[in-house]
């Protein structure tokens, strides 16, 4: 008996083979052949689709959408959810909008201090990296949903982006020369190669949170905390502390993205970013992130929001409907929800296949 | 359709049940007489609890037959697609874990779900729960009020509660599912009475139980179950204990468990006034104190509540209020959090596998290194072929039969999962291993390589204690046995001097029973 069992072990030798057939694979690569399907579609239907510019400003979208599902990717995966970057984001954009145009007054010194615009910046991604940290301190210590803790800042952050102006927008965020507040704008208009801006940072960020995710034990903690907390924490995993890391790395990404907005716009409006977690949370989904923790990747989220952004403005040029658009989006990613299901169901059918042929050895 | 004098009620034929990774049942033929307890009996994993749930209802079987027969002798094939199915056919189950609701009264509990209901079901005539309750509960012989909260019971009157449910359908055919795995001895009395008078009034019980003293007390039939196939049935009174015994576990009973002493060496741990409050007041552990040695196998026994698992979990950090001293050699983890503790050379494998020990999210390799990944690290890179190198070693180290490293755990069966667990607390390094239950719901292979890890472990000078709430078990494999009762040490006795009458007497103490028992 001992025998078969070693023999057994033998396979682990050799390099795991899963064989998976052509169409498991074709599933697992959904998402991506689901992107391709789109574009080739609406390259042959929409004339203008396949000009520099408009791919251009579709990256520029799709750029937007895939930084705000990096860090939701992170929060979804470990178990929770982050319902306020979209605020977050539009107050992010209100106080670097101040910090540009108002500056820091301090009534008590009777000074106003102006930033360089580098500073500003700064200051504002540690500002989002806190009210990150502030939902992580809500549903970590405080043990609050992670649902109603974002909800909550959803509502508060938004009030405060209203309260900063009074409800008015900044405008003309170009700065003044005097006082170093200049350049913010390269921000969102800059291009590198020709490439904007945003798409390089996009790509920068989107880089070191994959290698994060695949090949740090931070990564492989995220997925554990997600997948089971109890278990993590019994295999030595702090999980506060890794629940904290995903909450902040997620306002560090809706930070970033108000600030791009603000500088696209070169203007900060209290209202920037409203519903956009739905379209970061849709995004997530699409890329084949499970919404109840432990699975998914920043890959899938970032063709998720490629998915989004080729949606969105090929179906304006083909001319449909704005109201016709939400619909389609919204049977988009249920669509994909349930194959993601199928695909599941299949993978788990095709394990036990697998281990009770080796089993049965 | 009268044979040995009790009529056939119910007869399964031929079934099969798969479960993934695992064969439940193979070709199991079962009969139940009415006016008689049908006792079936097999060792964790034989598939008892699956056979159970399919005539029940729980589980759809994948082949085989079920028969019905009524009073007139005509036998009627059945299927079942839910419990409700087996209800109407006059099946009541009666689970081992106490399926209630706390908060509603006991009333609420017992027509859960089939309310009495007046105006088209728009409104639940409670008067009329409660005295259909107090009648059932009275038949019983019970003295419990209806109207009390579930939660403000003692736990065997939850028992008889969880009767109460299914005797409201009247029963033909009631299952019990280990029902005395959680009472104290008088209670167990009670259970007993109350199962004779069902019995009486033409009742066919099917009990299920591991204590073989009980089936021999007040079984009637008996079936044996082992490795998923049926292996004897037959009346109880032409079978000896030994007999039973040797069928269940396929083997010379004394040579199942591969037991013996361990060299020991020096001190490992110390456990000083480990003590744990009880949520509204009392000890969940009073002042539990005890030592490990290098190469120890420290066994812990005590009854359900008897405050096992909230000892291991007090010396793993995972419970806050529990204060006390813990030294591993010159170490005091009792301030650290648990990852600190881990890293000191502790390490827990948990009760229940599924919810504390596994990602069922993950693969197997990911599994076994979640605990030890820093280990594997270049700065912060983990280098992949220096994992795959641990994992391939643990998987043959302790044999975990797998296809592939990399498939998904929850493609393995509940044996090889355990081996999983083990192995991710071994490759922390640890120097004590907390085993609780290890051998739970696992199948016979799978456990005897369970003990046979644990005795190569306490010869490589790990100290180990060992939680298990099986008598033969903690006697054969530990060198010390430690008796809990009520959060307190109750006894201690050596490997030479313990024996399983002195131990389930230890374990009894302060539960009120008196010494006729």
């Amino acid at each position: 008996m001992e025998k078969e069992r070693h023999s057994m072990t033998e396979i682990t030798d050799k390099k795991p083979v899963n064989a998976p057939s052509v169409g498991m694979i074709l599933l697992k690569l959904r998402s991506l052949i689901a992107f391709l399907g789109v574009f080739i579609v609406f390259a042959i239907i929409a004339p203008n689709f396949l000009t520099a510019g408009n791919l251009i400003s579709m990256a520029k979208h799709s750029a937007i959408w895939a930084i705000l599902a990096m860090g939701m990717t992170y929060v979804i995966v470990g178990g929770g959810i982050d319902l306020s970057v979209g605020s977050v984001a539009g107050l992010c954009g209100m106080l670097a909008g101040g910090l540009i145009i108002e500056g820091l007054p301090l009534p008590l010194f009777g000074v106003i201090i102006y930033f360089h615009t580098p500073v500003i910046i700064l200051i504002i991604l540690v500002i989002g990296i806190l009210l990150g940290a502030f939902n992580g301190l809500l549903v970590t210590k405080l043990g609050v949903a992670p649902f109603i803790a974002t909800l909550g800042l959803l509502y508060m952050a938004r009030g405060f982006a209203l309260l900063r102006s009074g409800g008015k927008t900044f405008p003309n965020l170009v700065g003044d020369p005097a006082l170093g507040t200049t350049g913010f704008p390269a921000l969102g208009a800059g291009t590198i190669l020709n490439i904007p801006m945003v798409v390089w940072i996009a790509l920068f960020i989107g880089i070191i949170a994959a290698y994060v995710s695949k090949k740090t034990p931070f990564g492989r903690h995220v997925f554990a905390v997600g997948g089971n907390e109890d278990a993590a924490k019994l295999s030595g995993i702090r999980v506060s502390r890794v629940k904290m890391a995903t909450y902040m790395f997620s306002g560090f990404t809706a930070a970033l993205i108000g600030l791009i907005l603000s500088s696209q716009l070169m203007a900060s409006h209290p209202a920037t970013g409203e519903t956009y977690e739905l379209t970061a949370i849709a995004a997530v989904v699409l890329g084949g992130t499970s919404l109840s923790g432990g699975r998914g990747s920043i890959g899938g989220s970032v063709i998720g929001a490629l998915i989004l952004g080729v949606l969105n403005d090929g179906l304006v040029m083909v001319g449909v409907s704005s109201f016709w658009q939400t619909v389609i989006k919204g049977l988009v990613v249920i669509l994909a929800v349930v194959i993601d299901q199928y695909q599941l169901n299949k993978q788990n059918e095709a394990a036990l296949k697998q281990q009770t042929v080796s089993d049965a050895e | 359709m009268i044979e040995n004098g009790s009529r056939l009620v119910l007869e399964a034929k031929g079934i099969r049940k798969v479960y993934p990774g695992t064969i439940a049942l193979q070709d199991v033929h079962f009969k139940a007489y009415s006016g008689s307890v049908n006792a079936l009996v097999g060792e964790n994993g034989a598939g008892k609890s699956t056979l159970m749930k399919i005539l029940a209802g729980i589980e759809s079987l994948n082949a085989g037959e079920l028969f019905l027969c009524d009073d007139n002798g005509k036998s009627e094939k059945i299927t079942f697609n839910s419990t409700r199915d087996a209800a109407r056919k006059g099946i009541g189950i009666v689970h081992q874990e106490l399926n209630l609701f706390s908060d509603l009264d006991v009333a609420e509990n017992i027509f859960m779900n089939k309310e009495r209901t007046k105006y088209r079901n728009l409104y639940i005539d409670h008067a009329a729960q409660m005295k259909e309750a107090r009648k059932v509960l009275k038949k019983l012989g019970q003295d419990i009020d209806p109207g009390i909260a579930v939660r403000d019971l003692r736990l065997g009157q939850q028992q008889i509660v969880e009767i109460a449910k299914t005797m409201i359908d009247e029963p033909r055919i009631l299952i019990m599912d280990e029902p005395t795995s959680s009472l104290s001895i008088p209670e167990v009395r009670v259970l007993f009475s109350v199962m004779e008078d069902l019995k009486n009034h033409g009742v066919a019980i099917i009990y299920i139980s591991h204590r073989l003293e009980e089936i021999k007390e007040i079984g009637d039939y008996i079936t044996i179950l082992r490795d998923s196939r049926l292996i004897h049935s037959g009346l109880v009174k032409d079978i000896e204990m030994v007999d039973i015994i040797e069928k269940m576990v396929g083997r010379d009973p004394k040579k199942f468990f591969s037991g013996q002493a361990h060299e020991t060496g020096q001190e490992l741990l110390s456990v000083k006034d480990m003590t744990l409050p009880r949520y509204g007041g009392g000890f969940t552990l009073d002042k539990v104190s005890f030592k490990v040695r290098k190469g120890e196998v420290l066994g812990i026994y005590g009854l359900m509540g008897a405050g096992r698992t909230e000892l291991l979990e007090s010396l793993m950090g995972g419970m806050d209020k529990a204060v006390g001293e813990i030294w591993l050699e010159d170490q005091r983890l009792d301030k650290m959090d648990m990852k600190n503790r881990l890293g000191a050379g502790i390490v827990l494998i948990p009760e229940e596998r599924q919810r504390e020990g596994l990602f069922l999210n993950l693969s197997v390799d990911k599994n076994l290194t979640m605990s030890s990944i820093g280990n594997y690290t270049k700065w912060f890179h983990i280098v992949k072929s220096r994992e795959f190198e641990s994992v391939k070693e643990m998987i043959k180290a302790i044999s975990i039969r797998v296809a592939a490293p990399d498939i998904s755990i929850s493609a393995l069966s509940g044996g090889n999962q355990q081996k999983v667990v083990i192995g991710k607390a071994l490759l922390t390094n640890p120097k004590i291993l907390l085993m609780d239950e290890p051998t739970r719901g696992i199948d016979v292979g799978a456990k005897s390589d369970v003990f046979e890890i644990v005795n190569s472990m306490a010869k490589r000078g790990f100290g180990i204690v060992l939680v298990s709430s099986e008598l033969e078990e903690v006697c054969s494999m530990s060198d010390r046995i430690l008796v809990l009762s009520k959060g307190k040490v109750t006894a201690e006795f050596d490997r030479s001097e313990a024996n399983e009458e002195k131990i389930r007497r230890a374990s009894e103490i302060g539960h009120g029973i008196s010494a006729s028992a």
